[in-house]
């Protein structure tokens, strides 16, 4: 059947575009940055030929606001940036997190902190993805290693956003945003859609845009409709109103942390590679994933039990779906791009942190399967 | 449609301090909306963070209460989404031409159909009374409590050097002004600017020895000239008042709509 598919040679950056025109985009707003550029040029192209609005910002905060205010008329709206935009917009992130505004938030990571290594890769962000904006909120974050994951995920970042009315962060890297690969470009219909949820209180009837239904979730009314309500940044109450009775701030705190918190299950992404006899599991995400999971068919190959979990989904961390995996492990060894951020979250997930290690590569350069083999033999006591 | 129409009776009463002048600028500008005849489903109203920006909360609109300084961004994503809606963002001064200068600039040198008013009181009224980019060359605030260092930004000058196609300016004072000026800036095709110098009593009054609202409202009357009046040139220090420029230029979603078309059909 693949055979009459359409078959695509691209940039993963490409790849996010044409999931995402998949997904349902009707609006783009950002601004220059390497290494993500290519998204917002390419959408500068395809989006007027579909009806949709490109718009470049003056800057990445306007860019991320620009895209609230569009998702806030019923448009599937996101942005694409790297290093210091991604810094810049946690502000407006965080606003779509309180007000809660579905949109998606492309991260092409490269070398930082600031400037860094622009175009160079990197997956240094995923604690800021989880963290970057001020208060206590919960989000969530996907990735991937490769162009047919990329379209998924891409596609899944704006069903999560929709599902959950929350900004959802598509965190890749420069490898996976500039390497080329093939896609099999799914036909329309292969992949669900999630549409948004659409109040169906009537004209004239009292609506509560931030009263929660049983399921947690909000249905919302478009801008420019028959509801006219607030939305504020303040804690505010099912009105929209802003409050500062501690109840309210109570309850809505626990909404926007619990609407996440309690799904980790629906939301987890993972792949796993010959993990059922694994003394030793690799856990990895985006690009290095790739590295790891080379590593982990080589020695294979020469009869090592090795084994690859990999997450797509970072945040909420799947901490039940790591647990497991690495019961049996003798030991885990992660490798990312960064110094340790995701190590940590597998330390505290996992029953022995202790035999925890990690493989990592933080100088720009594309992590090798010599730099995991070399720490698997120090865990081994065999020398490099 | 009387003004009262355009309240959210429940959200009342409203946050500012006694003598505010904002309150006037809210009520004038819905004897504008009401004049104009305007269907509440059509409005929204963007703001921003600060006194004059808890302005959209109280009115029966869609009501988009955003981020300090950046209302101008989040309106043009959201009128470029629906260009037929009629997008008004209340600002402050520090609001607009401070934190949220950059994007006051952009959106005037798009030109995109957005009214923006600014309601300039010379301080940061909500945190208390530090100074604004139009607090004045030595005046006083709680951080300028030597005098103020710097001039002010000239508001309709900046927004004609940006690329606003209409500008005007009024005062508290001139209540039925304020009325007729957002009424003619509402129903300009591209980015209008409304500058309506609004009293602070409590702070920007109280620490520069001013005066209560009435006496700050006197100042406004004395001190003021219609545009072009001879005693400008008298006296230079008087604020010209009036309607500075209207233009009739490419609107950006207008200009937006052919791009469609090209990208459509090219």
């Amino acid at each position: 059947m693949d055979k009459q598919k359409k078959t695509l040679f691209l940039q993963g950056n490409e790849v996010c575009v044409e999931a995402a025109l998949y997904a349902g985009l009707d609006f783009y707003a950002g601004y220059p940055i390497t290494p993500s550029t290519e998204i917002a040029e390419l959408l500068a192209v395809r989006l007027p030929k579909k009806g949709g609005k490109f718009i470049q910002m003056e800057d990445e905060i306007a860019s991320m606001c620009a895209v609230i205010g569009a998702s806030l008329t019923g448009n599937k709206s996101m942005t694409a940036t790297s290093g210091p935009g991604f810094s810049l917009k946690q502000e407006a992130i965080g606003y779509a997190v309180m007000a809660e505004v579905p949109c998606v938030v492309v991260n092409v990571q490269r070398g930082g902190p600031s400037t860094g290594l622009p175009t160079k890769v990197s997956q240094g962000d995923v604690m800021q993805a989880r963290w970057g904006t001020h208060g206590d909120h919960s989000v969530i974050a996907l990735t991937a290693s490769n162009h047919q994951d990329l379209f998924h995920m891409t596609v899944e970042a704006f069903n999560l956003s929709e599902t959950y009315r929350t900004p959802v962060i598509l965190l890749f890297d420069e490898v996976v945003g500039h390497m080329r690969e093939r896609l099999i470009l799914p036909e329309p219909g292969e992949i669900p859609l999630v549409q948004r949820l659409r109040t169906s209180v009537k004209e004239g009837t009292d609506y509560h845009p931030y009263l929660p239904r049983e399921d947690g979730r909000l249905p919302m009314s478009d801008f420019g409709g028959v509801h006219r309500y607030n939305v504020t940044g303040l804690v505010h109450d099912m009105w929209g109103f802003p409050s500062d009775d501690a109840k309210v701030a109570y309850g809505l705190i626990h909404h926007l942390v619990d609407k996440i918190e309690n799904n980790v299950k629906a939301i987890t992404k993972i792949k796993e590679y010959y993990l059922d006899d694994a003394e030793c599991v690799l856990i990895s995400y985006g690009s290095s994933a790739r590295t790891a999971r080379h590593m982990v068919e080589n020695r294979r190959a020469r009869g090592d039990r090795i084994g690859l979990l990999e997450l797509q989904s970072l945040w909420p961390f799947p901490v039940q779906a790591v647990r497991e995996r690495c019961e049996k492990a003798r030991y885990v060894l992660v490798v990312e791009m960064n110094m340790g951020q995701i190590l940590q979250e597998v330390k505290k997930a996992v029953k022995n942190p202790e035999k925890v290690f990690l493989a990592n590569r933080i100088d720009g350069t594309f992590i090798s399967p010599t730099d995991i083999r070399n720490v698997f033999r120090l865990i081994q006591g065999k020398g490099v | 449609m009387s003004i009262k129409d355009y309240v959210r009776e429940r959200f009342l009463p409203h946050i500012w301090c006694p003598g505010c002048g904002h309150g006037m600028v809210m009520n004038n500008m819905l004897r504008a909306m009401a004049e104009l005849q305007i269907n509440k489903n059509n409005v929204v109203m963007v703001t921003g963070i600060g006194c004059s920006s808890r302005i959209s909360g109280y009115l029966d609109f869609h009501t988009l209460h955003t981020l300090h300084g950046r209302a101008l961004a989040f309106a043009t994503g959201l009128k470029l989404s629906r260009p037929e809606l009629t997008v008004v963002v209340p600002m402050g001064d520090g609001d607009a031409l401070a934190i949220g200068g950059n994007h006051f600039i952009h959106a005037a040198r798009r030109n995109i159909g957005i009214t923006a008013i600014i309601m300039n009181n010379s301080i940061y009224g909500m945190t208390g009374g530090q100074f604004s980019p139009s607090t004045g060359q030595g005046k006083k605030a709680t951080t300028a409590p030597y005098g103020n260092i710097t001039e002010s930004f000239d508001i309709v000058a900046l927004a004609k050097g940006a690329g606003a196609s209409f500008i005007a300016r009024t005062t508290t004072y001139h209540v039925a002004s304020v009325k007729n000026l957002i009424k003619e800036a509402i129903g300009h095709k591209g980015f209008s600017v409304v500058e309506i110098l609004s009293q602070c009593p409590t702070y920007f009054g109280r620490k520069n020895k001013i005066g209560d609202a009435v006496d700050m409202l006197t100042y406004y009357k004395d001190n003021t000239v219609a545009i072009g009046s001879p005693k400008k040139a008298e006296n230079p220090a008087l604020i010209e008042k009036g309607i500075f420029l209207r233009e009739e230029r490419p609107e950006y979603c207008s200009e937006y709509a052919k791009i469609l078309e090209k990208a459509q059909n090219g």
